[in-house]
């Protein structure tokens, strides 16, 4: 984030050219209500068709025995246990966020007075303070700056009218140029779409390897968004922690909801990619978090590697003339025979 | 990070550092630096270990994905390295009349292009589906442009190279009027690998710095030089093999101009890093891979300049320059997937921006805000 903003991009299906485009979709998920059912993880594998991830194992961490976002894992519950001083951290934490005066509406004078109420009112918080269990759905971001549609060389990775970034399975080639391109971990190539059972059943032909070698992520449901459907993972949650609609509409709740749990005192909430000045431009999976994002294994400062590309491309371009200008000498040094 | 008495049942979990609370330094200064003193009779240090700075993480696991690229690409981003300085070469020997040089290094472009397409295309998670990277121009990719100029050296080259084997076997071959279509194209196509040698040689740089891996973003203004570098300098030593010495003045030239490169350019781009970023070039296999390359170009340069003029010193010198290349190349690549792995390297740098942002006052440019 040197010299130049990164574009500013509410929805991006503008620049895909669509001639009707649609409002832009996305997901919010307010972790501060999520209860680790894990509905959404398995609502995500069923209509999809995604592959078991490999052999049931415990992790070791917690409640999650999934590990990650991947190719077969779109939807991923993370779950962290946390004592006394590490709640008092993130809540110190949050408050610091809000004292740094983030993107702020209203006077200077407003803020005052309600950074000192919730400053107050810290101390009956509905929280639990020698322990909580902080529970989070996490899931593609669906970037206005999307780092693995930028650097995807096929146009197998497109943004659709919904202003979601969906994989084309029958286009991709399976470069993995997307997997690394991506701030966030999200995509990443099916290597082994086999579906193993416990009993080591034989699946049918048409079960093995779906889509085996190609670029998977999460595609908000397309194919529901298309009939006008809940995604899968938003319809299921008994909580409505993941709510899916208009990007507007989530980012408005997601800015209502952050209000109310400062006003009840939990400063250790905050938002994470609502802002549209942030290193991906915003994101269309828009959270709300109660600790800092690397807790929850998100980047602190994601930032789409194409907004230096330009930069990059002129460094190299003066590398490349450099050989080519160093050629010429060796052949005008090196020319005595 | 539990605060179960029932905890003490589970299986270890990695060591996780803390941010911020001056309670956990002092902590950790207790039990580190303190009771070291007191295990020995050495005076006790004055000053405490230098702490790495605290983060968290999600049970240490990473945050950005490696690509999954294996041993294929490492060995791609060192044959087309070479194959595109020995393009270079090759047109330099074709303006400046050095018919065994131009051949030679001819057919080496050929020869690494065409093994290193092949590993790309055996690196591809679909590889029947190659030729989709030729489906669209797409200046935001590199991968994308750098496909179109593989594709437009491969073939020139190819023509350069069919011209050069029609010769070797006496023009015996039955090509009957495509001979003189072949030959006629030749200058055209020699002229073709000129120009894109050095894009050839240097847009993986580029593309191995358009992702979120650590190692490899934090290089991007400085990966470039080091590339053509170590391709001008792999290039000239190939060229010092096949060719008798009398034809590889230039090359001689380049391959000590590259080596000069080489060993500037690593240094500047590891001191423009974030250190902690900068890490994986150091540790592990990487760190000896490129300790390696270093020596070896040191080598390379100086049996060139000292001993050129003979056929076998020059030779040698040669195989020491190209093995120094490829071992760039494997170090370079391994220490940005290893960056990826451990979420470290993508933590502390982002923490670290993020921080210097806002205590310089930018505050409206955080993924994470308050309100």
């Amino acid at each position: 984030m040197t010299s130049e903003p990164v574009q500013q991009r509410p929805n991006p299906t503008g620049d895909a050219h669509y001639d009707h485009p649609h409002s832009r979709r996305g997901f919010f998920t307010d972790t501060s209500i999520c209860i680790g059912c894990k509905a959404c993880e398995v609502a995500c594998k069923e209509w999809n068709r995604n592959p078991a991830d490999g052999d049931y194992e415990i992790l070791g961490s917690s409640y999650d025995n999934t590990g990650a976002l991947g190719a077969d894992t779109w939807r991923h519950v993370a779950f962290i246990e946390q004592d006394r001083e590490r709640i008092e951290e993130a809540r110190e934490s949050g408050r610091k966020l809000v004292d740094l005066g983030m993107p702020q509406v209203g006077p200077p004078q407003e803020r005052g007075v309600a950074d000192g109420a919730a400053s107050s009112s810290a101390t009956h918080t509905p929280d639990t303070p020698e322990f909580r269990w902080l529970m989070s759905s996490d899931v593609c971001k669906h970037c206005t700056n999307a780092g693995c549609l930028d650097v995807c060389p096929t146009g197998a990775l497109f943004r659709t009218e919904y202003g979601t970034v969906v994989v084309q399975e029958d286009i991709c080639n399976g470069c993995g140029t997307c997997v690394a391109g991506c701030p966030f971990g999200v995509i990443e190539r099916r290597e082994d779409g086999l579906v193993s059972t416990p009993a080591g059943r034989e699946m049918p032909d048409t079960v093995k390897k779906p889509q085996n070698g190609v670029a998977q992520k999460c595609t908000l449901c397309y194919d529901r968004m298309k009939d006008d459907e809940t995604p899968a993972c938003a319809k299921t949650c008994p909580t409505t922690s993941i709510k899916y609609g208009e990007r507007e509409d989530m980012l408005a709740a997601a800015h209502e909801r952050v209000a109310q749990l400062h006003e009840q005192g939990m400063t250790e909430a905050r938002l994470y990619g609502a802002n549209p000045d942030d290193g991906v431009g915003g994101t269309g999976s828009i959270f709300l978090l109660l600790d800092e994002p690397e807790v929850y294994g998100l980047p602190p400062d994601p930032r789409v590697p194409t907004a230096d590309l330009a930069h990059t491309f002129k460094r190299a371009g003066v590398a490349m003339a450099g050989m080519a200008l160093a050629t010429a000498t060796a052949f005008m040094v090196g020319g005595r025979r | 990070m539990t605060a179960s008495e029932f905890d003490s049942y589970r299986p270890p979990e990695p060591p996780r550092r803390r941010r911020g609370s001056g309670k956990g330094r002092r902590r950790a200064a207790g039990s580190g630096w303190l009771r070291r003193g007191a295990e020995g009779a050495r005076e006790m240090p004055v000053v405490p270990d230098a702490e790495v700075e605290p983060y968290s993480s999600y049970y240490g696991r990473p945050v950005v994905k490696a690509p999954p690229w294996k041993k294929e690409v490492a060995t791609y981003l060192f044959l087309g390295g070479v194959a595109g300085g020995s393009g270079l070469l090759a047109f330099g020997a074709q303006l400046t009349d050095r018919p065994v040089l131009r051949r030679n290094a001819r057919l080496s472009a050929l020869t690494t292009v065409g093994v290193g397409s092949l590993a790309l295309v055996a690196d591809l998670g679909r590889p029947e589906r190659f030729l989709n990277m030729l489906r669209t121009i797409k200046p935001t990719s590199p991968m994308s442009l750098g496909s179109w100029v593989l594709a437009g050296f491969g073939t020139s080259s190819g023509i350069a190279a069919a011209g050069e084997v029609d010769r070797l076997l006496g023009e015996r071959l039955p090509l009957g009027p495509i001979r003189a279509v072949l030959h006629g194209a030749e200058p055209a196509a020699g002229a073709m690998m000129g120009l894109l040698g050095s894009p050839l040689a240097g847009y993986t740089a580029v593309l191995l710095s358009d992702t979120a891996m650590p190692t490899w973003n934090a290089a991007r203004g400085d990966l470039p030089f080091l590339f053509v570098s170590s391709a001008a300098l792999a290039a000239s030593g190939l060229a010092m093999i096949t060719t008798p010495v009398e034809e590889t003045g230039p090359a001689q030239a380049l391959a000590v101009l590259g080596v000069a490169g080489d060993l500037v350019a690593e240094p500047v781009m590891v001191s423009r890093m974030d250190p902690v970023a900068a890490e994986p070039l150091h540790r592990g296999t990487p760190g000896q891979l490129l300790t390696w390359s270093k020596r070896l170009a040191i080598a390379g340069g100086v049996g060139t300049l000292l001993g050129g003029r003979n056929r076998w010193v020059a030779a040698a010198s040669g195989a020491a320059l190209l093995t120094s290349s490829a071992l760039t190349r494997f170090g370079v690549f391994q220490a940005g997937i290893n960056s990826a792995k451990d979420p470290r390297y993508t933590i502390e740098p982002q923490r670290r921006r993020l921080e210097a942002r806002r205590a310089a006052g930018q505050t409206g440019d955080s993924i994470t805000t308050a309100v």
